[in-house]
């Protein structure tokens, strides 16, 4: 579909008619390779879409491998640090892969679509390391990027529409989970995942049934308030979630060129998903090594003073010394607070210390400057129940 | 560990021998497992025909660590020189030959001008003094420059000391040359043909270079590096061939305690929660211990006893890019007399001949390899070793040994194909120096990289387990992550060729992973 994608500066995906009509602002950007919206039309709208009703999000540029053979088990096991031994056919699970340092590369979500045949879902790219961890195992590697159309449709009215839709027992599927559905003769797949921490499903199609899902899609959701949404809107949800981001929270390792510029899944928080009772994944010796000897950083939530965005600010302990920096920042609307993820320096980070940010921004193109007190905080900023419950509610 | 021994190394090579000596000497409790029936690995000797015999693969010693033979008492465990200081000698199809003296310092023969007799000595003087400094660094274990504790920096420290001492003009000499190509170097320096075939012979034998690659100049330093010291023995032929090396180190093992099974061949390296556990043999026989040294080559190693899906991604693909094609093979004749060399006097003939007559004649028997095609006019090193050691044949018979370039491990057409063909060819090229060498053949052996592989299970049939270049030497040998002999596995060491120094028969590989364990944990 898309020939001679090299004279090609950026794809369209195959929803991107689509995504034209429903812009306003023509606020695009690129996103590994294709015309993605920023913003289709305001922001806050779009947020609370997300929040309040149903958000239509295209998410065909995530990268997409199709890994199938005899091996995939100790293959992805090599691979991950988490074991998927348990992960049955029909469900997904959350996973990090790392460097032989222990550095992570990416996070991802891993399909098990058949008793052999899986999809890895990332942000980056990572077909050499694919192959290269392939080595000794009997398993195929094949990029599906461009083969997969998808669309997140996330909010709490998300199960509605799909039940407006037509798909049975939709409202049964667990999170990470999914099911194969039909619609109007043609294959869909739903898996209820996301990166909103909300309520919400992800739709897989073939390219060439992506417009007419779109429109069965908006027309399923024209009275649950459905609105097609941009990344801005998306953003801020997966940092009110918590969730992290590929070169925005941490560089993937084999993309830092500085030494010691990567981080390990325990750096940022994400040590329930390093499994030490596997005897060999890459970087179990590292991280084994690090969990003796302690981590360089951590990733915590802050609460801060004040309601400006502390976008790439320094933290300061005691308003002397930096301590850290801030990764991802945002005003919460839901929560009410303005929150930012931040990776502090070892010691720094434990409940009670003096903590600050040091906030830049713009009033009438002049820069000001102030320093918010900020805490951090445990739980997650925004954590519905709805995220988790079976049966889905039905709004 | 419940096991009545504490190492095991696999592979009877010289190397896992003097690594078995070592630690045996030590104290610690080691077997020896070898897939061949004898010991030797690819320092041995083999009958061809009934009745004679040849060094099987290298058939020359010039590079055997003086410390090994001194602390491993080797002589005492049988070693006997048949012939030392050999000089080289460049023959010329016509007859008018240079003789290189042993030691490399000077030259004669028809057609040598002063200049060339000066800039030789002042050459070989200057190369020695620049191979000097890889000396030490040969004989420890390489230095890391991640991680690197006082010894690393004090190893580093000690090669920039060194490098200043020499004084401005040889350090800048140094840095000019170090990285280049041996080609060049040459060019500015001498004038005759044959001295300058001579030498860039020796910067690429063993080699998938020609004289013109870069990192020629390092091989030909590392060459030298076994000549440098004042207890070198210069090009010698051990007595009965290269088995009396491997039998001299395995008599050192066994003296020292360590137990030698051969015949003995390891399916795999067996893995318990990520740490060595022993080994299991071709038979399902287990047998266990908490340190296991190898000796085969490093792909050998990790991919087919370890299993790539054991070590981490990383590290597997440095094993994967090690550079590894092999391009020597070996020629062996039974001759029934001694054939006439034009011009060469049958006194001569005990020395070390070589086929280089140009550096463009080795630059274009290369050019062939680089497409997976034989050299129609190969390079050769020639060694008759029985007019030194007349053990190898029936009385008043012969033996000739040939190193013969480039013959690519992955030839296009095949080995099996161009079998009898490549033989006829070989002698043909023999034939231009000896027109009666037809006459004097018994029987005739060309071991192909591919036999060599099978024959003695080197991948590529790579002599040195791994090209010697820059990219792969010291710490770099033969991966980040294993250069230091212990690998990423905890327990599993390396002790062969394709670890730092490097291949040659010099024993000294083994002497440093021995060193190695005994610093380490194990």
């Amino acid at each position: 579909m898309n020939t001679g994608h090299f004279r090609t500066p950026l794809l369209h995906t195959p929803f991107h008619t689509r995504l034209v009509a429903a812009s306003t602002c023509n606020e695009w950007y690129a996103w590994k390779g294709y015309t993605a919206p920023a913003r289709l039309t305001e922001v806050e709208f779009e947020y609370f879409a997300i929040r309040s009703s149903a958000s239509i999000f295209d998410i065909t540029p995530l990268t997409k491998y199709r890994i199938r053979g005899p091996d995939c088990i100790a293959y992805f096991n090599r691979l991950l640090t988490r074991d998927i031994v348990a992960l049955a056919v029909g469900r997904v699970a959350y996973c990090l892969w790392c460097d032989d340092a222990g550095r992570l590369i990416d996070d991802g979500t891993l399909f098990r679509l058949a008793e052999q045949d899986y999809r890895l879902c990332s942000q980056e790219r990572h077909y050499d390391w694919l192959r290269t961890s392939a080595l000794g195992f009997d398993v195929s590697i094949e990029e599906e990027t461009e083969h997969v159309a998808a669309l997140a449709l996330q909010g709490p009215t998300s199960c509605a529409v799909l039940k407006a839709l037509g798909i049975g027992a939709i409202e049964m599927l667990k999170p990470f989970h999914l099911l194969n559905a039909s619609l109007h003769g043609r294959d869909l797949m739903i898996s209820r995942t996301g990166f909103t921490g909300d309520l919400g499903y992800e739709l897989w199609m073939q390219p060439d049934t992506a417009g007419g899902l779109w429109d069965a899609v908006m027309e399923a959701g024209r009275n649950y308030a459905i609105m097609p949404i941009g990344s801005e809107a998306l953003d801020m949800a997966r940092i009110e979630a918590g969730f992290i981001q590929a070169n925005v929270d941490f560089v993937p390792a084999d993309q830092a060129v500085r030494p010691g510029r990567g981080r390990s899944p325990f750096e940022l928080g994400l040590a329930g998903h390093v499994d030490f009772r596997k005897a060999n994944f890459t970087g179990r010796r590292a991280l084994l090594e690090e969990q003796r000897r302690g981590s360089r950083y951590q990733l915590v939530k802050l609460d801060i003073d004040g309601s400006t965005p502390a976008k790439d600010s320094f933290v300061y302990l005691r308003r002397r010394k930096v301590v850290g920096h801030v990764t991802s920042a945002v005003w919460s609307p839901t929560a009410k607070t303005n929150i930012a993820l931040a990776s502090l320096q070892t010691p720094y980070g434990t409940q009670g210390d003096d903590l600050w940010v040091e906030i830049y921004y713009k009033r009438e193109l002049k820069w000001e400057r102030k320093m918010a007190r900020c805490r951090i905080v445990a739980e997650t900023f925004y954590d519905p129940p709805r995220r988790r419950q079976t049966p889905a509610a039905n709004y | 560990m419940n096991s009545d021994r504490d190492v095991i190394v696999i592979g009877a090579g010289h190397n896992g021998l003097a690594c078995a000596a070592y630690l045996a000497r030590a104290g610690r409790k080691v077997l020896v497992v070898e897939a061949a029936a004898a010991v030797g690995g690819a320092a041995a000797t083999a009958e061809f025909a009934p009745g004679y015999s040849v060094s099987a693969c290298a058939h020359l010693c010039h590079q055997l660590n003086p410390r090994v033979i001194e602390e491993l008492a080797l002589v005492r465990h049988g070693l006997r020189w048949a012939a030392t200081g050999l000089d080289t000698i460049a023959l010329s199809a016509t007859g008018r030959h240079l003789r290189i003296a042993a030691g490399g310092a000077s030259v004669s023969g028809a057609g040598v001008s002063a200049g060339d007799t000066a800039a030789l000595a002042d050459f070989d003087a200057r190369m020695k003094r620049f191979a000097r400094l890889l000396v030490p660094l040969l004989d420890q274990r390489p230095p890391r420059l991640a991680d690197s504790d006082w010894r690393d920096k004090l190893a580093l420290a000690r090669l920039g000391w060194s490098l200043r001492r020499m004084g401005r003009t040889d350090m800048q000499e140094f840095l000019r040359i170090a990285a280049i190509n041996i080609h060049d170097v040459l060019e500015e320096t001498f004038e005759h043909p044959l001295l300058k075939g001579a030498i860039g012979l020796d910067a690429v034998l063993g080699t998938h270079m020609g004289p013109r690659s870069p990192n020629t100049v390092l091989s030909y330093l590392y060459r030298l590096s076994g000549a440098c010291t004042s207890r070198a023995v210069g090009i010698a032929l051990p007595r009965g061939g290269m088995a009396a090396v491997s039998g001299a180190l395995a008599g050192a093992a066994q003296a020292h305690g360590a137990e030698i099974r051969t015949g003995t061949r390891v399916a795999r390296i067996l893995v318990e929660h990520d740490r060595i556990s022993g080994v299991e043999l071709a038979g399902g026989e287990i047998l266990r211990a908490g340190t296991v040294v190898s000796n085969a080559d490093p792909r050998t190693t990790f991919f087919g006893l370890l299993g790539a899906g054991r070590l981490e991604a990383g590290f597997a693909r440095y094993v994967k890019n090690i550079r590894m094609r092999g391009t020597a093979a070996k020629l062996h004749l039974a001759l029934d007399r001694l054939p006439a060399f034009n011009g060469l006097e049958p006194a001569s003939m005990g020395n070390r001949l070589l086929i280089a007559p140009t550096l463009s004649y080795v630059e274009r028997a290369f050019d062939h390899a680089k497409y997976r095609e034989y050299s129609p006019a190969p390079v050769m090193e020639i060694v008759i070793p029985t007019l030194n050691d007349s053990s190898l044949a029936p009385p008043g018979k012969h033996v000739l040994s040939a190193i013969v370039q480039y013959a690519p491990y992955d030839l296009r057409s095949g080995w099996e194909q161009a079998g009898e063909q490549y033989r006829d060819r070989l002698i043909d090229t023999l034939a231009q120096h000896a027109p009666d060498i037809r006459d004097c053949i018994i029987a005739a052996q060309v071991l192909t990289p591919v036999d060599i592989e099978r024959r003695f299970g080197m991948t590529g049939g790579h002599w040195h387990h791994g090209e010697l270049a820059l990219d792969q030497f010291l710490m770099l040998r033969p991966a980040p992550g294993a250069a230091q002999y212990a690998t990423p596995l905890p327990g599993l060491y390396l002790c062969g060729a394709g670890a730092h120094p490097g291949g040659g028969v010099m024993g000294s590989v083994g002497r440093n992973a021995a060193g190695a364990i005994l610093s380490g944990a194990a």
